[in-house]
């Protein structure tokens, strides 16, 4: 069983007591209720749940995009939600310190691979050609180098989300949050991207969460955690 | 990055089609300032090319352009004796309706006027001036007249030979202009048949009278005042004096001024439906790009590179169509049946209320793009 919280000594994802819900009276709905969660650097952990059991609303939270009504927390060791926001520029944590990778990759369609992996870093500050020269040594990394002047629509499933966790590692963040990274993927495809995300979080030393539902992927997680009615519950 | 020019390069067609039809949509705009502008210059035309001081009428009247004025033809001579006066000539102006002896239908302004004697045509671009007391006339080029060619006039088809072209003169309706020696030009306007003559005699009234006149131009000697002259004039109660200056002021505020209104209506009106248009586009692309939008948002983008994107993309939409809309006008005015005359002052106002249409067009899109929920990015599909 595990209930989230560990005892994780560079901890990057630290949730304590996080509620949410939506509407009111009889139309309220508890999203998320008492979440305690501790990712650590280098750690890749599971995220299951079955449709409505808050796992989105958690990953907003986190992102920062969604505002809890109750709890704290932090972030890469900044306190970033103390029963309110502490931090104003909340995109800008997003950018630096959150990479986020989408189900359906959700690649800028008129950018080419490249120049979507080199968006965020230049909003993030760096020049356009210091942007390309990370960017298309990302996709090396990522061996999607050959596909730089692809476009989302002219690339595979693979290859687009190859080309969007290159984009979630351009600004170098300390937390990644997957949501069903490898649903549109076959087992063979699914089998590299997590091979690419738990080298990520040992390379990078980020924390990783992965939202998702593939069973055949369960035995590469550090940890599994799972949300139920807005609980995370034993697994 | 420009996202805006990627997303452009991305859809090329289809933001080619767009700045096309916003740019044929300018170019009426751009057409219709070209219009008001070539309607001025070929109306001021025939009053600034008689370089006129002074315009001698009937008193209580605006003048030949406003409305008419008769005065006796011998005003000219009382008129160049008077200290100060340089030079005086007595001229009509009438509208006629004809043919040319093949029987293809012109219509003309014709102006009749002293040969030596101020009034008659600028300098001719082709043939000769009037040599002959009858039966000559000057045209300009837009009549597609030729030189030779006779132009049947008056009541009893009298063949009048063109002997010179000038070019660029039309009248304030865009009747060409035309140039015959006055006496022609009394007969054509005052003559009346000998039937009509007998009836009005008849009846005790006076036909009109071939010795009328509508002005006497008037230039002076050096140095002398326009003002005090045409005081003196008005002096003699049945004459009034205007100078050019005033002339040309009533013909474009009593002549040209609804022309402009109405310009100015089309002109707001296609301004208006331009705003609307980009308006409408704009928002189109926008909301085309929701899925994008929250994307950006949710990996950390700021508000304003949003905003840039459509503002961006309205500012090129708009200033890309402004370009083929004065390209369009420019290489096809030659073919407008008046004359299209741009003015830089009036291009570069249409292209600020362009580049203000296309900031407030983009209001609307701006304001959708901001209210989109960056967890929208979260959303499968």
């Amino acid at each position: 069983m595990d209930d989230g919280l560990q005892d994780v000594p560079q901890a990057r994802i630290e949730l304590r007591g996080i509620s949410k819900h939506f509407g009111e009276g009889s139309t309220r709905v508890d999203a998320l209720v008492d979440i305690e969660l501790t990712v650590g650097a280098g750690e890749i952990i599971g995220l299951l749940g079955p449709s409505g059991s808050g796992k989105s609303t958690l990953l907003n939270v986190i992102g920062c995009v969604s505002e809890p009504d109750a709890g704290w927390m932090r972030l890469d060791g900044e306190l970033v939600y103390d029963t309110r926001w502490l931090r104003a520029d909340r995109r800008r944590l997003r950018l630096t310190k959150i990479g986020f990778i989408f189900q359906t990759h959700n690649l800028l369609p008129f950018l080419n691979a490249t120049e979507n992996v080199a968006e965020v870093m230049e909003l993030a500050g760096l020049s356009r050609h210091q942007a390309r020269m990370s960017a298309n040594a990302l996709l090396d990394y990522l061996e999607v180098g050959h596909r730089r002047q692809a476009f989302p629509g002219e690339m595979s499933g693979g290859e687009a989300q190859r080309v969007a966790i290159a984009r979630a590692l351009a600004n170098n963040p300390r937390i990644i949050l997957a949501d069903e990274p490898t649903a549109p993927l076959d087992s063979a495809r699914a089998h590299i991207v997590m091979d690419l995300l738990s080298r990520i979080a040992k390379d990078h030393q980020a924390a990783v969460l992965v939202v998702t539902h593939d069973e055949a992927i369960f035995q590469r997680f550090d940890r599994l955690v799972s949300l139920r009615d807005g609980r995370l519950v034993a697994t | 990055m420009n996202l805006a020019f990627r997303d452009i390069r991305r859809n090329r067609l289809r933001f080619a089609l767009t700045v096309l039809g916003v740019g044929m949509l300018l170019g009426v705009v751009i057409a219709m300032t070209g219009i008001y502008e070539g309607a001025l210059t070929d109306a001021l035309a025939l009053p600034r090319g008689e370089h006129a001081a002074l315009w001698v009428v009937q008193p209580r009247t605006f003048g030949p352009f406003a409305e008419p004025s008769r005065i006796p033809r011998d005003t000219r001579d009382l008129i160049r004796r008077m200290p100060g006066v340089a030079a005086a000539g007595a001229v009509t102006f009438q509208t006629v309706q004809s043919t040319t002896a093949a029987g293809r239908p012109v219509r003309l302004y014709l102006e009749g006027y002293e040969p030596g004697r101020p009034g008659g045509p600028p300098p001719l671009v082709a043939g000769h001036g009037l040599t002959e007391s009858h039966y000559q006339v000057v045209v300009d080029a837009s009549s597609h007249l030729k030189l030779g060619t006779r132009v049947l006039l008056g009541p009893y088809r009298d063949p009048y030979t063109v002997v010179g072209l000038t070019h660029g003169m039309v009248s304030s309706a865009g009747e060409p202009l035309a140039w015959v020696n006055l006496l022609d030009a009394q007969a054509l306007q005052f003559d009346v048949p000998p039937a009509l003559e007998r009836r009005e005699r008849a009846a005790g009234r006076t036909p009109p009278t071939t010795t009328d006149v509508n002005a006497v131009l008037v230039r002076l000697e050096p140095g002398v005042s326009a003002l005090s002259v045409a005081h003196d004039i008005s002096r003699w109660k049945h004459l009034a004096a205007v100078p050019e200056a005033r002339e040309e002021t009533y013909l474009t505020l009593f002549v040209i001024q609804k022309m402009q209104k109405q310009l100015g209506m089309f002109m707001t009106i296609l301004t208006a439906v331009s705003a609307v248009i980009i308006a409408l586009i704009i928002y189109t692309l926008t909301m085309d790009k929701v899925r994008s939008i929250a994307t950006l948002k949710f990996i950390g983008a700021p508000d304003r590179t949003i905003v840039g994107l459509i503002v961006q993309q309205a500012l090129t939409i708009g200033i890309m169509g402004y370009g083929i809309g004065l390209a369009l006008i420019v290489l096809g005015k030659a073919y407008f049946p008046r004359r299209v005359q741009l003015e830089p002052f009036d291009l570069a106002v249409v292209l600020l209320i362009v580049i203000v249409v296309c900031l407030a067009g983009s209001v609307l899109s701006i304001r959708a793009a901001l209210k989109v929920d960056p967890a929208e990015a979260l959303a499968s599909g």
